[in-house]
Protein backbone atom coordinates (compact mmCIF):
# COMPACT_ATOMS: atom_id res chain seq x y z
CA UNK A 1 0.00 0.00 0.00
CA UNK A 2 1.29 3.60 -0.71
CA UNK A 3 0.00 6.17 1.84
CA UNK A 4 -0.20 9.10 -1.24
CA UNK A 5 -2.74 11.56 -0.92
CA UNK A 6 -2.09 13.24 -4.07
CA UNK A 7 -0.11 16.83 -5.35
CA UNK A 8 0.02 19.87 -4.68
CA UNK A 9 1.48 23.16 -6.47
CA UNK A 10 4.56 23.82 -5.05
CA UNK A 11 4.27 27.68 -6.39
CA UNK A 12 0.39 28.23 -5.68
CA UNK A 13 -0.55 25.15 -3.40
CA UNK A 14 -3.57 24.09 -5.51
CA UNK A 15 -4.26 20.30 -5.10
CA UNK A 16 -4.38 17.88 -7.59
CA UNK A 17 -5.30 13.85 -7.99
CA UNK A 18 -2.24 11.46 -7.59
CA UNK A 19 -1.84 11.08 -11.65
CA UNK A 20 1.42 11.60 -13.87
CA UNK A 21 1.37 15.09 -13.71
CA UNK A 22 4.39 17.19 -13.16
CA UNK A 23 3.05 21.63 -13.58
CA UNK A 24 0.15 22.90 -12.19
CA UNK A 25 -2.20 23.54 -15.05
CA UNK A 26 -3.05 27.14 -13.18
CA UNK A 27 0.57 28.84 -12.96
CA UNK A 28 2.53 26.14 -14.33
CA UNK A 29 4.26 25.64 -11.42
CA UNK A 30 5.91 22.20 -10.21
CA UNK A 31 4.19 19.81 -8.29
CA UNK A 32 4.68 17.62 -5.26
CA UNK A 33 3.21 14.63 -3.53
CA UNK A 34 1.50 14.64 -0.55
CA UNK A 35 1.14 12.15 1.97
CA UNK A 36 -1.11 10.71 4.73
CA UNK A 37 1.18 11.61 7.76
CA UNK A 38 -0.70 10.95 10.26
CA UNK A 39 -1.45 7.49 9.08
CA UNK A 40 2.15 7.12 8.29
CA UNK A 41 2.99 8.16 11.90
CA UNK A 42 0.87 4.80 13.39
CA UNK A 43 2.38 2.50 10.95
CA UNK A 44 6.55 3.25 10.88
CA UNK A 45 9.10 2.64 13.42
CA UNK A 46 13.10 2.17 13.92
CA UNK A 47 12.05 -1.89 14.09
CA UNK A 48 9.34 -1.65 11.55
CA UNK A 49 12.00 -0.24 8.89
CA UNK A 50 14.91 -2.34 10.04
CA UNK A 51 12.23 -5.69 9.32
CA UNK A 52 12.45 -4.33 5.85
CA UNK A 53 14.73 -5.19 2.88
CA UNK A 54 18.30 -3.67 2.55
CA UNK A 55 16.97 -1.54 -0.27
CA UNK A 56 15.19 2.00 -0.55
CA UNK A 57 12.10 -0.05 -0.03
CA UNK A 58 12.64 -0.44 3.62
CA UNK A 59 11.38 3.07 3.40
CA UNK A 60 8.08 2.43 1.88
CA UNK A 61 5.87 4.48 3.94
CA UNK A 62 7.35 7.09 2.90
CA UNK A 63 7.52 6.43 -0.96
CA UNK A 64 4.87 7.10 -3.62
CA UNK A 65 4.26 3.84 -5.09
CA UNK A 66 3.04 0.43 -3.68
CA UNK A 67 5.66 -1.39 -2.76
CA UNK A 68 4.22 -4.58 -3.09
CA UNK A 69 4.45 -4.33 -6.93
CA UNK A 70 8.14 -2.98 -7.18
CA UNK A 71 10.45 -3.01 -10.13
CA UNK A 72 12.93 -3.73 -7.55
CA UNK A 73 16.59 -4.02 -8.63
CA UNK A 74 18.01 -3.51 -5.28
CA UNK A 75 18.87 0.10 -5.43
CA UNK A 76 19.63 1.60 -2.37
CA UNK A 77 21.21 0.70 1.30
CA UNK A 78 24.76 1.72 0.07
CA UNK A 79 27.45 1.85 2.27
CA UNK A 80 28.48 4.88 4.69
CA UNK A 81 32.04 4.14 5.55
CA UNK A 82 33.86 5.78 7.80
CA UNK A 83 36.66 7.43 6.24
CA UNK A 84 40.19 7.38 7.54
CA UNK A 85 42.94 8.64 5.03
CA UNK A 86 40.53 11.62 3.46
CA UNK A 87 39.65 12.10 6.61
CA UNK A 88 43.23 12.54 8.29
CA UNK A 89 44.17 14.45 5.52
CA UNK A 90 41.71 16.82 6.16
CA UNK A 91 41.59 17.34 9.60
CA UNK A 92 38.17 16.10 10.38
CA UNK A 93 37.39 14.05 13.12
CA UNK A 94 33.78 12.36 12.03
CA UNK A 95 33.48 12.31 8.16
CA UNK A 96 31.42 9.98 6.12
CA UNK A 97 31.26 9.31 2.21
CA UNK A 98 28.17 7.85 1.15
CA UNK A 99 29.19 5.53 -1.42
CA UNK A 100 26.35 5.23 -3.87
CA UNK A 101 28.33 4.56 -6.89
CA UNK A 102 27.66 1.05 -5.92
CA UNK A 103 23.99 1.03 -6.65
CA UNK A 104 22.80 -1.82 -9.57
CA UNK A 105 23.87 0.70 -12.39
CA UNK A 106 26.35 2.47 -10.75
CA UNK A 107 24.78 5.85 -9.68
CA UNK A 108 22.37 7.28 -7.01
CA UNK A 109 19.67 7.17 -9.96
CA UNK A 110 18.50 4.08 -9.01
CA UNK A 111 16.61 5.34 -6.38
CA UNK A 112 14.50 7.60 -8.26
CA UNK A 113 14.15 5.57 -11.30
CA UNK A 114 13.17 2.51 -8.95
CA UNK A 115 10.57 4.93 -7.45
CA UNK A 116 9.53 6.93 -10.90
CA UNK A 117 9.29 2.94 -12.83
CA UNK A 118 7.40 0.95 -9.82
CA UNK A 119 4.72 4.42 -10.29
CA UNK A 120 4.22 3.80 -14.11
CA UNK A 121 3.54 0.61 -13.93
CA UNK A 122 0.56 1.50 -11.13
CA UNK A 123 -0.43 3.81 -13.62
CA UNK A 124 -0.94 1.45 -16.38
CA UNK A 125 2.13 2.52 -18.65
CA UNK A 126 3.88 0.03 -20.96
CA UNK A 127 6.97 2.23 -21.86
CA UNK A 128 9.74 3.99 -19.79
CA UNK A 129 11.65 6.67 -21.68
CA UNK A 130 13.76 9.78 -20.80
CA UNK A 131 16.54 12.25 -22.56
CA UNK A 132 19.87 11.66 -20.84
CA UNK A 133 23.54 11.55 -21.85
CA UNK A 134 24.19 8.93 -19.25
CA UNK A 135 23.70 8.19 -15.62
CA UNK A 136 19.60 8.40 -15.88
CA UNK A 137 19.53 6.45 -19.22
CA UNK A 138 21.01 3.41 -17.62
CA UNK A 139 18.95 3.30 -15.14
CA UNK A 140 16.01 3.30 -17.02
CA UNK A 141 17.21 0.90 -19.44
CA UNK A 142 17.80 -1.54 -16.61
CA UNK A 143 14.34 -0.69 -14.70
CA UNK A 144 12.23 -0.93 -17.65
CA UNK A 145 13.91 -4.66 -18.95
CA UNK A 146 13.41 -5.74 -15.12
CA UNK A 147 9.81 -4.66 -15.78
CA UNK A 148 9.36 -6.16 -19.10
CA UNK A 149 8.23 -3.02 -20.40
CA UNK A 150 9.53 -1.08 -23.31
CA UNK A 151 12.12 1.73 -22.96
CA UNK A 152 13.09 4.83 -25.26
CA UNK A 153 16.35 6.44 -24.58
CA UNK A 154 16.60 10.26 -26.08
CA UNK A 155 20.38 11.82 -26.05
CA UNK A 156 22.01 14.68 -28.22
CA UNK A 157 23.17 13.38 -31.40
CA UNK A 158 26.85 14.80 -30.75
CA UNK A 159 27.34 12.31 -28.08
CA UNK A 160 29.62 9.58 -28.17
CA UNK A 161 28.32 6.62 -28.37
CA UNK A 162 30.63 5.01 -26.07
CA UNK A 163 28.89 6.87 -23.54
CA UNK A 164 25.47 5.54 -24.17
CA UNK A 165 26.46 1.83 -24.08
CA UNK A 166 25.58 1.33 -20.55
CA UNK A 167 22.42 2.03 -21.24
CA UNK A 168 21.99 0.32 -24.92
CA UNK A 169 22.94 -2.87 -23.33
CA UNK A 170 19.64 -3.38 -21.53
CA UNK A 171 18.05 -3.16 -24.97
CA UNK A 172 15.97 0.08 -24.77
CA UNK A 173 15.31 2.19 -28.34
CA UNK A 174 18.37 4.69 -28.02
CA UNK A 175 17.17 8.07 -30.67
CA UNK A 176 20.23 10.17 -31.60
CA UNK A 177 18.40 13.53 -31.82
CA UNK A 178 19.79 15.79 -33.78
CA UNK A 179 19.83 19.57 -32.32
CA UNK A 180 21.43 21.94 -29.71
CA UNK A 181 20.99 20.83 -25.95
CA UNK A 182 18.21 23.28 -26.14
CA UNK A 183 16.64 21.87 -28.68
CA UNK A 184 16.84 17.91 -27.36
CA UNK A 185 15.63 19.57 -24.26
CA UNK A 186 12.18 21.20 -25.68
CA UNK A 187 11.30 18.27 -28.19
CA UNK A 188 11.54 15.81 -25.21
CA UNK A 189 9.72 17.84 -22.81
CA UNK A 190 7.01 18.08 -26.15
CA UNK A 191 7.15 14.73 -26.62
CA UNK A 192 6.24 13.75 -23.00
CA UNK A 193 3.14 15.73 -23.90
CA UNK A 194 2.29 13.89 -26.98
CA UNK A 195 3.07 10.52 -26.32
CA UNK A 196 1.40 8.10 -23.59
CA UNK A 197 4.55 7.28 -22.21
CA UNK A 198 6.12 7.72 -18.55
CA UNK A 199 9.24 10.15 -19.12
CA UNK A 200 10.27 9.49 -15.74
CA UNK A 201 11.76 12.54 -15.44
CA UNK A 202 9.35 14.58 -16.61
CA UNK A 203 5.42 13.70 -16.38
CA UNK A 204 6.45 10.98 -13.48
CA UNK A 205 8.91 13.47 -11.72
CA UNK A 206 7.13 14.06 -8.71
CA UNK A 207 7.10 10.72 -7.99
CA UNK A 208 10.79 10.21 -9.65
CA UNK A 209 12.19 12.94 -6.89
CA UNK A 210 11.05 11.42 -4.34
CA UNK A 211 13.68 8.34 -4.35
CA UNK A 212 16.34 10.91 -3.76
CA UNK A 213 15.01 11.05 0.39
CA UNK A 214 16.02 7.76 0.46
CA UNK A 215 19.75 9.20 0.78
CA UNK A 216 18.65 11.62 3.88
CA UNK A 217 17.09 8.38 5.63
CA UNK A 218 19.62 5.72 5.03
CA UNK A 219 22.33 8.23 5.77
CA UNK A 220 20.88 9.23 9.43
CA UNK A 221 19.95 5.23 9.95
CA UNK A 222 23.37 4.32 9.25
CA UNK A 223 24.50 6.77 11.69
CA UNK A 224 22.74 5.32 14.51
CA UNK A 225 19.31 7.61 13.90
CA UNK A 226 20.69 10.57 14.04
CA UNK A 227 21.25 13.10 11.30
CA UNK A 228 24.97 14.93 10.32
CA UNK A 229 25.58 18.64 11.18
CA UNK A 230 26.93 18.59 7.49
CA UNK A 231 26.04 16.79 4.21
CA UNK A 232 27.77 17.81 1.35
CA UNK A 233 25.59 16.98 -1.88
CA UNK A 234 26.44 17.55 -5.82
CA UNK A 235 23.84 20.07 -7.55
CA UNK A 236 22.58 19.72 -10.83
CA UNK A 237 18.76 20.10 -11.00
CA UNK A 238 18.69 20.83 -7.49
CA UNK A 239 16.28 17.73 -6.86
CA UNK A 240 18.83 15.34 -4.73
CA UNK A 241 19.88 18.22 -3.13
CA UNK A 242 16.31 19.45 -1.30
CA UNK A 243 14.99 15.75 -1.51
CA UNK A 244 18.57 14.56 0.93
CA UNK A 245 17.19 17.79 3.54
CA UNK A 246 13.66 16.64 3.30
CA UNK A 247 14.11 12.92 3.83
CA UNK A 248 15.74 14.22 7.46
CA UNK A 249 13.04 16.31 7.85
CA UNK A 250 10.22 13.57 7.33
CA UNK A 251 11.87 11.55 9.51
CA UNK A 252 12.50 14.32 12.20
CA UNK A 253 9.08 15.20 12.31
CA UNK A 254 7.65 11.75 12.58
CA UNK A 255 9.68 10.91 16.11
CA UNK A 256 12.44 8.97 13.97
CA UNK A 257 15.25 11.05 14.69
CA UNK A 258 15.65 14.23 16.79
CA UNK A 259 15.64 17.69 15.45
CA UNK A 260 17.47 18.45 12.12
CA UNK A 261 20.32 20.91 12.50
CA UNK A 262 22.15 19.99 9.74
CA UNK A 263 23.57 22.65 7.24
CA UNK A 264 23.74 21.70 3.81
CA UNK A 265 26.35 22.20 1.34
CA UNK A 266 25.90 22.48 -2.48
CA UNK A 267 29.03 21.81 -4.70
CA UNK A 268 28.89 22.51 -8.23
CA UNK A 269 30.96 22.55 -10.77
CA UNK A 270 32.61 26.35 -11.71
CA UNK A 271 31.92 25.52 -15.63
CA UNK A 272 28.10 25.06 -14.74
CA UNK A 273 27.16 26.84 -11.49
CA UNK A 274 24.03 28.45 -11.63
CA UNK A 275 23.32 27.84 -7.75
CA UNK A 276 26.18 28.97 -6.61
CA UNK A 277 26.08 32.37 -8.69
CA UNK A 278 22.44 33.19 -7.54
CA UNK A 279 23.69 32.01 -3.99
CA UNK A 280 26.86 34.24 -3.99
CA UNK A 281 24.55 36.73 -5.39
CA UNK A 282 21.98 36.76 -2.61
CA UNK A 283 19.18 36.15 -4.60
CA UNK A 284 16.61 33.39 -5.55
CA UNK A 285 16.36 33.75 -9.63
CA UNK A 286 18.37 31.00 -11.31
CA UNK A 287 19.86 32.61 -14.29
CA UNK A 288 20.45 29.47 -16.80
CA UNK A 289 23.87 29.01 -17.75
CA UNK A 290 25.93 26.80 -20.87
CA UNK A 291 27.10 24.33 -19.09
CA UNK A 292 31.35 24.00 -19.95
CA UNK A 293 32.70 21.70 -17.43
CA UNK A 294 34.01 18.11 -16.96
CA UNK A 295 31.64 17.37 -14.81
CA UNK A 296 28.87 16.53 -17.43
CA UNK A 297 26.71 14.68 -14.91
CA UNK A 298 26.48 18.02 -13.02
CA UNK A 299 26.04 20.20 -16.40
CA UNK A 300 22.45 21.53 -16.18
CA UNK A 301 22.43 24.90 -16.74
CA UNK A 302 18.94 25.35 -16.06
CA UNK A 303 18.27 23.26 -12.96
CA UNK A 304 14.59 22.46 -12.15
CA UNK A 305 15.02 22.54 -8.11
CA UNK A 306 17.41 25.72 -8.41
CA UNK A 307 15.10 28.10 -6.64
CA UNK A 308 14.68 25.34 -3.78
CA UNK A 309 18.00 24.57 -3.48
CA UNK A 310 18.69 28.02 -2.78
CA UNK A 311 15.76 27.72 0.05
CA UNK A 312 17.15 24.89 1.45
CA UNK A 313 20.58 26.90 1.59
CA UNK A 314 18.82 29.48 3.53
CA UNK A 315 16.53 27.30 5.95
CA UNK A 316 19.62 25.44 7.07
CA UNK A 317 22.27 27.93 7.44
CA UNK A 318 24.32 25.91 4.49
CA UNK A 319 26.78 27.31 1.62
CA UNK A 320 27.62 26.55 -1.55
CA UNK A 321 30.83 26.28 -3.36
CA UNK A 322 31.99 26.34 -7.03
CA UNK A 323 34.99 24.33 -7.64
CA UNK A 324 37.25 25.48 -10.31
CA UNK A 325 37.57 23.07 -13.51
CA UNK A 326 41.16 22.02 -12.63
CA UNK A 327 40.48 20.96 -9.13
CA UNK A 328 37.67 18.29 -10.06
CA UNK A 329 40.16 15.75 -11.27
CA UNK A 330 42.36 16.18 -8.26
CA UNK A 331 38.95 15.00 -6.51
CA UNK A 332 38.28 11.79 -7.98
CA UNK A 333 42.20 10.97 -7.00
CA UNK A 334 42.38 11.82 -3.78
CA UNK A 335 39.26 9.69 -2.73
CA UNK A 336 40.41 6.87 -4.86
CA UNK A 337 43.53 6.75 -3.59
CA UNK A 338 43.19 7.64 0.01
CA UNK A 339 39.71 5.48 0.26
CA UNK A 340 39.52 3.11 -2.25
CA UNK A 341 36.41 4.81 -4.23
CA UNK A 342 37.05 5.41 -8.09
CA UNK A 343 34.06 7.94 -8.32
CA UNK A 344 33.07 9.64 -11.28
CA UNK A 345 33.93 14.05 -11.81
CA UNK A 346 30.43 14.63 -9.33
CA UNK A 347 32.22 12.96 -6.84
CA UNK A 348 35.75 14.77 -7.67
CA UNK A 349 33.56 18.10 -6.84
CA UNK A 350 32.40 16.72 -3.12
CA UNK A 351 35.87 16.50 -2.31
CA UNK A 352 37.21 19.56 -3.23
CA UNK A 353 34.53 21.10 -2.30
CA UNK A 354 34.48 19.64 0.93
CA UNK A 355 38.55 20.27 1.00
CA UNK A 356 37.50 24.38 0.49
CA UNK A 357 34.82 24.20 3.12
CA UNK A 358 37.01 22.77 6.06
CA UNK A 359 39.74 25.09 4.94
CA UNK A 360 37.73 27.77 5.19
CA UNK A 361 36.54 27.20 8.68
CA UNK A 362 32.62 26.06 7.43
CA UNK A 363 32.81 22.77 8.29
CA UNK A 364 34.72 21.74 11.83
CA UNK A 365 37.07 19.41 12.67
CA UNK A 366 34.34 18.10 15.57
CA UNK A 367 31.51 18.09 13.19
CA UNK A 368 29.75 15.04 11.88
CA UNK A 369 30.39 15.53 7.75
CA UNK A 370 28.86 13.55 5.08
CA UNK A 371 29.99 13.69 1.46
CA UNK A 372 27.80 12.52 -0.90
CA UNK A 373 29.44 10.35 -3.67
CA UNK A 374 26.72 9.87 -6.04
CA UNK A 375 28.19 8.23 -9.72
CA UNK A 376 31.02 5.52 -10.43
CA UNK A 377 34.11 6.67 -11.83
CA UNK A 378 34.55 3.71 -14.71
CA UNK A 379 31.95 5.70 -16.84
CA UNK A 380 34.35 8.45 -17.02
CA UNK A 381 37.79 6.65 -17.51
CA UNK A 382 38.72 9.30 -20.27
CA UNK A 383 38.73 12.37 -17.34
CA UNK A 384 41.54 10.30 -15.39
CA UNK A 385 43.28 8.81 -18.28
CA UNK A 386 46.67 10.15 -17.68
CA UNK A 387 47.32 8.03 -14.31
CA UNK A 388 47.55 4.50 -16.41
CA UNK A 389 51.39 4.68 -17.11
CA UNK A 390 52.84 0.94 -16.05
CA UNK A 391 56.08 0.92 -15.74
CA UNK A 392 57.51 -1.26 -18.23
CA UNK A 393 60.11 -4.36 -17.65
CA UNK A 394 61.27 -7.53 -19.11
CA UNK A 395 60.08 -10.85 -17.02
CA UNK A 396 62.96 -11.35 -14.90
CA UNK A 397 63.76 -10.24 -11.88
CA UNK A 398 66.95 -8.14 -12.79
CA UNK A 399 65.00 -5.76 -14.87
CA UNK A 400 61.91 -5.41 -12.26
CA UNK A 401 64.98 -4.56 -9.41
CA UNK A 402 66.31 -1.95 -12.28
CA UNK A 403 63.28 -0.37 -12.78
CA UNK A 404 61.58 -0.17 -9.38
CA UNK A 405 63.50 0.33 -5.84
CA UNK A 406 61.52 -1.25 -3.08
CA UNK A 407 62.69 -3.21 -0.27
CA UNK A 408 62.43 -7.04 -0.33
CA UNK B 1 -4.30 24.65 -33.11
CA UNK B 2 -1.35 23.87 -31.14
CA UNK B 3 -0.21 24.95 -27.65
CA UNK B 4 3.34 25.08 -25.84
CA UNK B 5 4.32 25.73 -22.24
CA UNK B 6 7.86 27.58 -22.26
CA UNK B 7 9.94 30.06 -19.99
CA UNK B 8 11.16 33.06 -21.62
CA UNK B 9 14.53 34.38 -19.46
CA UNK B 10 15.32 37.95 -20.49
CA UNK B 11 18.86 39.45 -20.37
CA UNK B 12 18.92 42.93 -19.01
CA UNK B 13 19.56 44.58 -22.47
CA UNK B 14 16.06 43.51 -23.31
CA UNK B 15 14.02 43.36 -20.28
CA UNK B 16 12.51 46.78 -21.94
CA UNK B 17 11.64 45.54 -25.13
CA UNK B 18 8.18 44.43 -26.41
CA UNK B 19 9.28 41.12 -27.00
CA UNK B 20 6.22 39.40 -26.09
CA UNK B 21 3.45 41.88 -27.59
CA UNK B 22 5.57 41.29 -30.68
CA UNK B 23 4.89 37.94 -30.62
CA UNK B 24 1.92 38.14 -30.83
CA UNK B 25 1.72 40.72 -33.50
CA UNK B 26 3.63 39.19 -36.08
CA UNK B 27 3.26 35.19 -35.64
CA UNK B 28 -0.86 35.42 -34.70
CA UNK B 29 0.42 33.75 -31.42
CA UNK B 30 -1.67 34.10 -28.66
CA UNK B 31 0.46 34.81 -25.06
CA UNK B 32 -1.14 33.53 -22.05
CA UNK B 33 1.43 34.47 -19.47
CA UNK B 34 0.68 32.70 -16.30
CA UNK B 35 4.01 33.67 -13.73
CA UNK B 36 6.69 36.32 -13.99
CA UNK B 37 9.56 38.11 -12.33
CA UNK B 38 10.72 41.24 -14.20
CA UNK B 39 13.63 43.30 -12.53
CA UNK B 40 16.11 46.16 -14.39
CA UNK B 41 18.75 43.62 -14.79
CA UNK B 42 17.01 40.61 -15.45
CA UNK B 43 13.63 38.83 -15.89
CA UNK B 44 11.83 35.54 -16.48
CA UNK B 45 8.02 34.95 -17.81
CA UNK B 46 6.30 31.59 -18.13
CA UNK B 47 3.52 31.95 -20.54
CA UNK B 48 1.72 29.34 -22.80
CA UNK B 49 1.16 29.69 -26.46
CA UNK B 50 -1.15 28.87 -28.76
CA UNK B 51 -1.30 28.68 -32.65
CA UNK B 52 -0.54 26.75 -35.75
CA UNK B 53 2.75 24.85 -35.04
CA UNK B 54 4.44 26.77 -37.64
CA UNK B 55 3.77 29.70 -35.80
CA UNK B 56 4.68 28.62 -32.86
CA UNK B 57 8.06 27.40 -34.90
CA UNK B 58 8.57 30.87 -36.34
CA UNK B 59 7.95 32.48 -33.53
CA UNK B 60 10.04 30.76 -31.13
CA UNK B 61 13.07 31.21 -33.25
CA UNK B 62 12.43 34.94 -33.64
CA UNK B 63 12.73 35.30 -29.99
CA UNK B 64 15.73 33.01 -30.06
CA UNK B 65 17.30 35.69 -32.56
CA UNK B 66 16.41 38.84 -30.37
CA UNK B 67 18.33 37.01 -27.52
CA UNK B 68 15.91 35.92 -25.54
CA UNK B 69 16.48 32.49 -23.89
CA UNK B 70 13.67 29.65 -24.44
CA UNK B 71 13.55 26.79 -21.93
CA UNK B 72 10.57 23.60 -21.06
CA UNK B 73 8.90 25.35 -17.64
CA UNK B 74 9.58 21.63 -16.13
CA UNK B 75 13.36 22.90 -16.63
CA UNK B 76 16.42 20.94 -18.42
CA UNK B 77 15.30 17.49 -18.68
CA UNK B 78 18.28 16.13 -20.62
CA UNK B 79 20.05 14.69 -17.33
CA UNK B 80 23.09 12.84 -17.06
Amino acid sequence: MSYVKGLFCRECGREYPAEPLNVCDFCFGPLEVTYDYPAISRDISREEISKGPLSIWRYHHLLPADASNRIDLNAGFTPLIRSKNLARSLGLEELYLKNDSVNPTFSFKDRVVAVASTKALEFGFDTLACASTGNLAGSVAAHAARAGMRAFVFIPADLEYGKILGAAIYGPTVIAVDGSYDQVNRLCSELSDTYKWAFVNINMRPYYSEGSKTLGFEVAEQLGWRAPDNCVVPVASGSLFTKIWKGMREFSSLGLIGPVKTRMFAAQAMGCAPVVTAFDSHIFDIRPVRPNTVAKSLAIGNPADGYYALKVLEESKGYAWAVPEEEIVQGIKDLAEMEGIFTEPAGGVVVSALRHLVKSGRIKPSETTVAFITGNGYKTQEVVADVAKPVLIKPTIASFEEAVSVRR
Amino acid sequence: MAKRRVKFTFPQDLVTQSVIYDLGHKFRIVTNIRRADVRENMGWVILELEGTEEEIEHGLSWVTSVGVRIDPVSGDVVES
